[in-house]
C-alpha cells in the first residue's frame, strides 16, 4: 500500500475549486471550495465569477487537502490536473497552480480529462475499474455514454447529447418553476412528493430510427416550460410536484434505458454512473431496478464524488503513475474542448502511442 | 535575496532573476493568448541561465496589473502556488508602477497606458518613474482627454490612441526586469509592498453563456 502512487488532483473546470489527495486506489483527502452560491443569482455558472473564485480559493484548498490527508507535498509522487474539457479560464487557474506546484516540488505532472477522472473517480469507491467499464456521465455540462478498456488510454464514446445536457435541463425547470439554482437537488426533493406518471412528458430520441445512445433533452425542455405556461396561462395551479416527478422521470427514463441497452448491445456486465446528476435519487433507483433486472453489476460513487472534486482528477494521476503513463510538458495547454478519447495530456518528448483499433466493435 | 519576478498583466510574458543588486537573468515573450503555455517555460529557462534552481529563490515578487484577466490570473496563480511550495514571501507590485519605472523618467509628469481591451486602458499618472500620482484606474481615453493632455505616455494603451496620447512612447509593455528591480529597490528601503491579489478593476460579467459548460464532442 505505502508503493502505491500518492497523487494530488486539481479540478478547476467550472466552478468547484477541487483538491484531492489519494493513495492509489485510496482517498486520503478531498477539499473542494465552490462558489456556487455566487452564481445562483444569475442562473447559471458565471464563467469569469468562477475563475475569480478559483484563484482566492486554491492555496487554503491545497493547504486544506494536505491537512486532511495528513502527508506531506514532498512525498507525492505526481500533481495532476484537469486540462479539459471545461471553461477556458477557469480550467486555466487550475493548470498554472499545478505547473507551479510540480515545478517547485520537482515532481512529474499529468494533464489529465475531466470526463475520464469521473469514471476513474469510482476506483476510489469500489476498487479497480472492469475493464472494460461502460460509464453514464451526467452532469449540468456532460450527458455521454463512454466504454473504456482503459481509462488511462482508451475511452470510446458511445453516445453524447445533441443538445443540452441532462443538468442544465433541470436547471431551466427549476428556473420555470421559480426554485432557484442549481435545479437538482431541488427538483430531486419536490418530486418525491410528486407522481412521476401524472403528466406524459416526451422521451426524446427514443424513436427506432433515433441514435440508440445518444441523447436529447432540449425538446423535453421545451416540453414541459410549455405545459407549465399553459396551466399559468388557464389561471390554474401548477401542480409542482407532480411536474418535478414526471419531468424527471422523463429524464432518467431515458438515460437509465440507453445506458442499459448499451452495456447488453457491448456485452458489458458492468455500469458505472458518475456526474452531479448521478446524485438524483431516482436516476439511482431506476438505474439500480433496471441493471437488476439485466445482470448488470452498478456502480455509482457516493454523490460527494459524483460531483467535480479534486479526488477524482487525483484518481486519474495515480493511475497514470501506476501505469507509467509519460508525464505532460510545462507547456501543457489548458483545452476547453480536449476529446474525451484523450484521457490524458502527454508531453511532445515522448510520442504516445494509443491503438487506434476499436477494441469492441 | 534571489528575487523571481513574473508579470502576465500585458501581452507580454516576462520572467526575471535579481539578486538584490543586479538582474542576473530574464525573459520577454509576446504572445497575448498564450500566457498560461508560456510561463512555466520561461521560469525555467530563466533558472538554467543563471545556473540556479527554484528553491534558491528567497521571494517571488509578481505583477497584480491591472490586466485582462485571464493572463493577469496565470502570473498570479503561478506565483502564489510557488510561494505555497517553496515557504517565501509573494510580493505584489502593480503592473502600471512597473512600466513606469522601467520607462526610467526622473522629471514628469508623465501616464502609464496599457491596453483593457473593449477601447479602454488601464492608466495611471506618474511624478517620476518611482512615484505614482493616482490610482490605477480604467477608463475610455477620450474621457480622460482633460487629465493627461500635454503629458508624455508609455505603454501600449498610450500607443493606440494616439489622439489621446500624441507624446506616447516606448516602453509598450512592461518587463519583469523592471519589476524585480523595483521591489529590490522598494524591500531595501523597508517599504511594504502590496499583496498579491489581482487588481481587475472593473466587476465581472455578469452573463451566464448559452452552454455554460462544456459538452461532450459527438
Ligand atoms: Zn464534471
Amino acid at each position: 500500500m505505502a508503493d502505491e502512487p500518492l497523487v494530488l488532483g486539481i479540478e478547476t473546470s467550472c466552478d468547484e475549486t477541487g483538491v484531492g489527495i489519494v493513495r492509489g486506489n485510496t482517498l486520503l483527502a478531498d477539499a473542494v471550495a465552490s462558489s456556487v452560491d455566487e452564481h445562483a443569482r444569475f442562473g447559471g455558472v458565471v464563467p469569469e465569477v468562477a475563475s475569480r473564485a478559483h484563484l482566492e480559493a486554491m492555496v487554503p484548498t491545497i493547504d486544506r487537502a494536505l491537512k486532511e490527508a495528513g502527508v506531506s507535498a514532498r512525498d507525492l509522487d505526481g500533481i495532476a490536473v484537469t486540462a479539459g474539457p471545461g471553461l477556458a479560464g477557469a480550467l486555466l487557474v487550475g493548470v498554472s497552480a499545478a505547473k507551479a506546484y510540480a515545478y517547485a516540488l520537482g515532481k512529474p505532472l499529468y494533464g489529465v480529462n475531466h470526463l475520464a477522472s469521473h469514471i476513474c473517480v469510482d476506483q476510489l469507491e469500489h476498487g479497480a475499474l472492469p475493464e472494460p467499464t461502460m460509464a453514464l456521465l451526467v452532469s449540468g455540462g456532460h450527458s455521454s455514454l463512454l466504454l473504456s478498456s482503459d481509462i488511462t488510454s482508451d475511452v470510446r464514446p458511445m453516445g453524447a447529447t445533441i443538445d443540452d445536457a441532462a443538468g442544465e435541463a433541470f436547471d431551466k425547470i427549476a428556473r420555470v418553476l421559480n426554485l432557484g439554482f442549481p435545479g437538482g437537488p431541488v427538483i430531486d426533493r419536490y418530486a418525491r412528493e410528486g407522481d412521476p406518471s401524472a403528466i406524459a412528458f416526451p422521451r426524446g430520441l427514443t424513436g427506432p430510427r433515433d441514435p440508440a445512445y445518444d441523447f436529447s433533452f432540449s425538446g423535453l425542455k421545451t416540453a414541459v416550460a410549455r405545459w407549465i405556461e399553459a396551466k399559468r396561462a388557464a389561471g390554474e395551479e401548477v401542480p409542482v410536484r407532480d411536474v418535478a416527478a414526471s419531468f424527471q422521470e422523463a429524464v432518467v427514463d431515458v438515460l437509465t434505458r440507453k445506458a442499459v441497452r448499451a452495456c447488453k448491445d457491448e456485452g458489458v456486465d458492468h455500469l458505472m454512473i458518475g456526474g452531479g446528476v448521478a446524485a438524483n435519487s431516482r436516476l439511482r433507483a431506476l438505474a439500480d431496478e433496471r441493471c437488476e433486472a439485466a445482470g448488470i453489476r452498478l456502480r455509482v460513487p457516493r454523490p460527494k464524488l459524483c460531483t467535480d472534486n479534486g479526488a477524482m482528477v487525483a484518481a486519474l494521476g495515480a493511475e497514470m503513475v501506476a501505469r507509467n503513463r509519460p508525464a505532460s510538458s510545462w507547456d501543457l495547454p489548458a483545452d476547453s474542448s480536449l476529446p474525451v478519447t484523450e484521457p490524458h495530456v502527454p508531453g511532445h518528448d515522448h510520442v504516445h502511442e494509443v491503438s487506434k483499433e476499436n477494441l469492441y466493435s | 535575496m534571489l528575487l523571481l519576478a513574473l508579470d502576465t498583466a500585458t501581452p507580454a510574458v516576462t520572467v526575471a532573476l535579481h539578486d538584490g543588486t543586479d538582474v542576473i537573468a530574464s525573459s520577454s515573450q509576446v504572445d497575448a493568448r498564450r500566457h498560461g503555455e508560456l510561463l512555466l517555460p520561461a521560469v525555467d529557462r530563466v533558472l538554467a541561465e543563471a545556473g540556479l534552481k527554484l528553491d534558491a529563490v528567497t521571494g517571488i515578487v509578481v505583477g497584480i496589473g491591472p490586466g485582462p484577466y485571464t493572463g493577469l490570473r496565470v502570473g498570479l496563480m503561478t506565483a502564489d502556488t510557488f510561494g505555497l511550495a517553496l515557504g517565501v514571501p509573494v510580493y505584489g507590485v502593480c503592473t502600471l508602477d512597473g512600466l513606469a519605472y522601467a520607462a526610467d523618467i526622473e522629471k514628469g509628469p508623465f501616464v502609464v497606458a496599457t491596453d483593457a481591451r473593449r477601447k479602454e486602458v488601464y492608466w495611471a499618472k506618474y511624478a517620476d518613474s518611482r512615484t505614482r500620482l493616482t490610482d490605477p484606474a480604467v477608463a475610455r481615453p477620450a474621457d480622460i482627454a482633460d487629465q493627461v493632455a500635454g503629458l508624455p505616455a508609455v505603454g501600449a494603451g498610450a500607443l493606440l490612441y494616439p489622439d489621446t496620447f500624441p507624446s506616447a512612447h516606448e516602453p509598450e509593455h512592461v518587463s519583469a526586469a523592471a519589476m524585480a528591480a523595483l521591489a529590490a529597490e522598494r524591500l531595501a528601503a523597508g517599504e511594504e509592498l502590496p499583496a498579491p491579489r489581482p487588481l481587475y478593476l472593473r466587476r465581472p460579467d455578469a452573463q451566464v453563456p448559452k452552454n455554460y459548460k462544456v459538452v461532450t464532442p459527438k
